[in-house]
């Protein structure tokens, strides 16, 4: 895979809670059998109406909002384990997800396809949001070496978390399975033991 | 040292921990379904890999399956294609496999337990945030990514950090005409739809102690709902019975010896937990949900909560938007009562109340009662099991009696992938696990709810308290109290 280098990109806000995998990607598209795709119906109930027609007040519709960051509002990611919705927000081009609170299953399927998912706090990302709102040209600078993000309109910035070895993967483009496959010899002595 | 239910299952199974990083989790059972499983088995034929232990999956499809003529290829060219793959995966790969009309197809989260699949002590994954469910078992299961399928695939191990504790316990009984899923849909929107993430949550008191193994199941079902990790029963009296002579249960000295193990493993009385809830199930109505996630419900003689920025509990900014969107979706307003509401359609089904006691619990109700005209009933069994013992206790006659048809297994209506969809703008008073906009279908509005008041529902046509029915014959009210 592509390795994480540091990056500036405009963002897009979502500010909606509990954004959950079935608006992330709806249950009819997940039906396809390779990973190829899914960005097309990424938020596809919000984005299109039913007649196919796209929805003019949704953010992924106004030409004024677009790169490689979304911001959305806490809890992003809630419900299916569905990876189909990382393979969405991939597909679609993001490449960092910055909300508050993130669903679990969510947050290992995003980072298993090297979409970053950046915690901030509440109060960073109501700023995000504020200042967005009034000049959608801002720009946050993501630094995954120094766990850093930063909020170029006001210049504030927070430290965010992530352990690692999942920093290591993201940096070097590894995967797990290669890593887990290293380790046979142990599993195998595992199951003699067990 | 101390330690609960969960460290102790946990600690047996860590293979390594990497330095500063995950744990490589060793994983007893995978279960496997059509849909988040192809770009997985791809992954193995890229790499050249087999899968590592093929005797501990088990594949079955159920997301896409129709609920009408199985026996029938499949109408939707797409759908059979998914189906068509796993069953080319399973067979080249060499797995447990039980395709469509098998006698043990059915929804995997029904299927595992109900054949002594899942059992206690055991870690179990699938690509299915609903793999919680298997918890009711004393097992740790939780839901994973197709990455992490392929992980299971090829090594049986997945990485995960290891989650924090929590205990909520259930002191008191529940009331008559209280069951599992009222008491889950309390306890998820007391916690809110995130309130449990991160953590992996241990049910127990009385209230649970109680429960069915069927209870069980649909309480440790909705543990993601709250955003859980995975929820867990302790093993006991209950839990051994109901698995004893199973098919793929332990038989004879190996039975007697896993019961003891399964004893052994229970939460040490010391231990402690990073956090402990206590709710009163005295204190649990027949619940509703009223809203878009299903942490936003109400006892059914509530009013919708308002939630407002200047109002007495002031929101954020973007709760308030998130709540106000949500009702619109739903065409209800802020304070309302949805009591006496008419609802379009009833599904009784999914892995959450799919098995046999929902079915019971339904028909008790439903005998000598119509299907009222204004409702379209989908009645799914969770599996071919389930459906052989409706028609053993005669359960079947008593529904169609009434005017109810009972379909073919599969997930049907609780994600709409196949042909059962709720039209846009209907009602479905549903007792599936999420409510989430277009769920069951685009623009569909879901209301969640348990087998007895989806029963109340479908014979009155409108939102009903089925207390009212239970007080004019309360001769068998024990029975209603799961």
């Amino acid at each position: 895979m592509e390795k994480f280098v540091t990056f500036t990109s405009t963002v897009v806000p979502l500010p909606i809670e509990n954004v959950d995998t079935d608006q992330i990607i709806p249950a009819r598209f997940l039906k396809a059998t390779s990973k190829e795709g899914f960005g097309n119906n990424l938020f596809r109930d919000w984005r299109y109406d039913k007649n196919d027609q796209p929805v003019a007040s949704f953010v992924l519709n106004n030409p004024v909002y677009k790169g490689e960051i979304l911001v959305a509002g806490k809890n992003f990611g809630s419900g299916s384990s569905r990876e189909h919705a990382a393979w969405a927000i991939a597909g679609y081009g993001f490449k960092v997800v910055v909300s508050s609170f993130f669903a679990d299953i969510f947050k290992n399927n995003a980072m298993n396809n090297f979409v970053l998912p950046v915690v901030v706090s509440d109060a960073f990302l109501a700023e995000i949001f504020e200042n967005v709102d009034k000049n959608p040209e801002i720009t946050l600078t993501v630094d995954l070496e120094n766990q850093k993000i930063t909020n170029n309109a006001t210049g504030n910035s927070e430290n965010f978390a992530i352990n690692s070895y999942k920093k290591e993967c993201f940096l070097n483009g590894f995967d797990d399975i290669d890593y887990l496959l290293s380790k046979k010899n142990k599993i195998e002595q595992f199951e003699k033991a067990n | 040292m101390s330690k609960t239910l969960f460290d102790k299952i946990w600690d047996k199974h860590v293979v390594t921990t990497v330095e500063d990083g995950p744990t490589q989790l060793y994983i007893d059972r995978m279960y496997v379904h059509e849909v988040t499983s192809p770009q997985a088995f791809e992954g193995l034929r890229r790499r050249g890999l087999k899968v590592f232990r093929p005797e501990q999956i088990t594949c079955m499809p159920d997301h896409n399956i129709p609920t009408l003529n199985q026996e029938l290829p499949i109408q939707d060219a797409i759908s059979k294609n998914q189906v068509d793959t796993l069953d080319r995966n399973a067979r080249e790969f060499g797995v447990n496999y039980y395709p469509i009309g098998h006698a043990l197809n059915g929804v995997t989260h029904v299927v595992g337990p109900e054949n002594g699949l899942s059992l206690p002590g055991m870690t179990l994954v699938c690509g299915d945030s609903h793999t919680s469910t298997h918890g009711a078992m004393g097992a740790i299961a939780f839901g994973i990514g197709t990455s992490e399928v392929e992980m299971v695939l090829a090594t049986q191990c997945v990485f995960q950090s290891r989650p924090k504790t929590m205990r909520i316990t259930i002191k008191n009984s529940l009331k008559s005409g209280v069951g599992a899923k009222d008491l889950a849909l309390y306890v998820i929107a007391k916690m809110t739809t995130g309130g449990a993430t991160g953590y992996f949550v241990e049910y127990a008191g009385e209230a649970v102690e109680n429960l069915s193994m069927e209870g069980r199941l649909t309480l440790c079902n909705l543990s993601i709902e709250m955003g859980a990790r995975g929820g867990i029963v302790a093993p006991d009296e209950i839990t051994f019975a109901y698995l004893e002579g199973r098919e793929f249960a332990p038989k004879g000295a190996d039975w007697d010896k896993a019961v003891a193990y399964w004893k052994s493993i229970k939460t040490d009385t010391d231990a402690q937990f990073d956090k402990e809830i206590i709710f009163d199930a005295e204190d649990i109505e027949p619940r509703i949900t009223y809203g878009t996630n299903p942490g936003m419900g109400i006892g059914i003689n509530e009013a919708i909560p308002v939630l407002s920025r200047d109002g007495a509990f002031p929101v954020s900014t973007a709760e308030e938007q998130s709540f106000l969107k949500s009702l619109e979706y739903m065409g209800f307003q802020p304070g309302e009562k949805l009591l006496g509401k008419p609802i379009d359609y009833v599904f009784l089904g999914s892995c959450t109340n799919g098995r046999i006691e929902d079915f019971r619990v339904f028909a008790q109700f439903i005998k000598g009662k119509k299907k009222a005209e204004n409702v379209v009933a989908w009645l799914v069994p969770g599996s071919w099991k389930v459906d052989r013992q409706i028609r053993e206790e005669g359960l079947d006659k008593i529904l169609e009696a009434a005017g109810f048809e009972i379909r073919q297994p599969g997930c049907s209506a609780c994600l709409a992938m196949n042909d059962d969809k709720v039209p846009a703008g209907k009602y479905a008073v549903s007792t599936s696990n999420r409510n989430f906009e277009g769920r069951q279908g685009p623009g569909a509005r879901t209301i969640l709810a348990g087998p007895l008041v989806a029963a109340a529902v479908a014979v009155t046509g409108r939102i009903t308290d089925p207390r009212g029915f239970l007080n004019a014959d309360n001769a068998d009210n024990a029975d209603f109290r799961r």
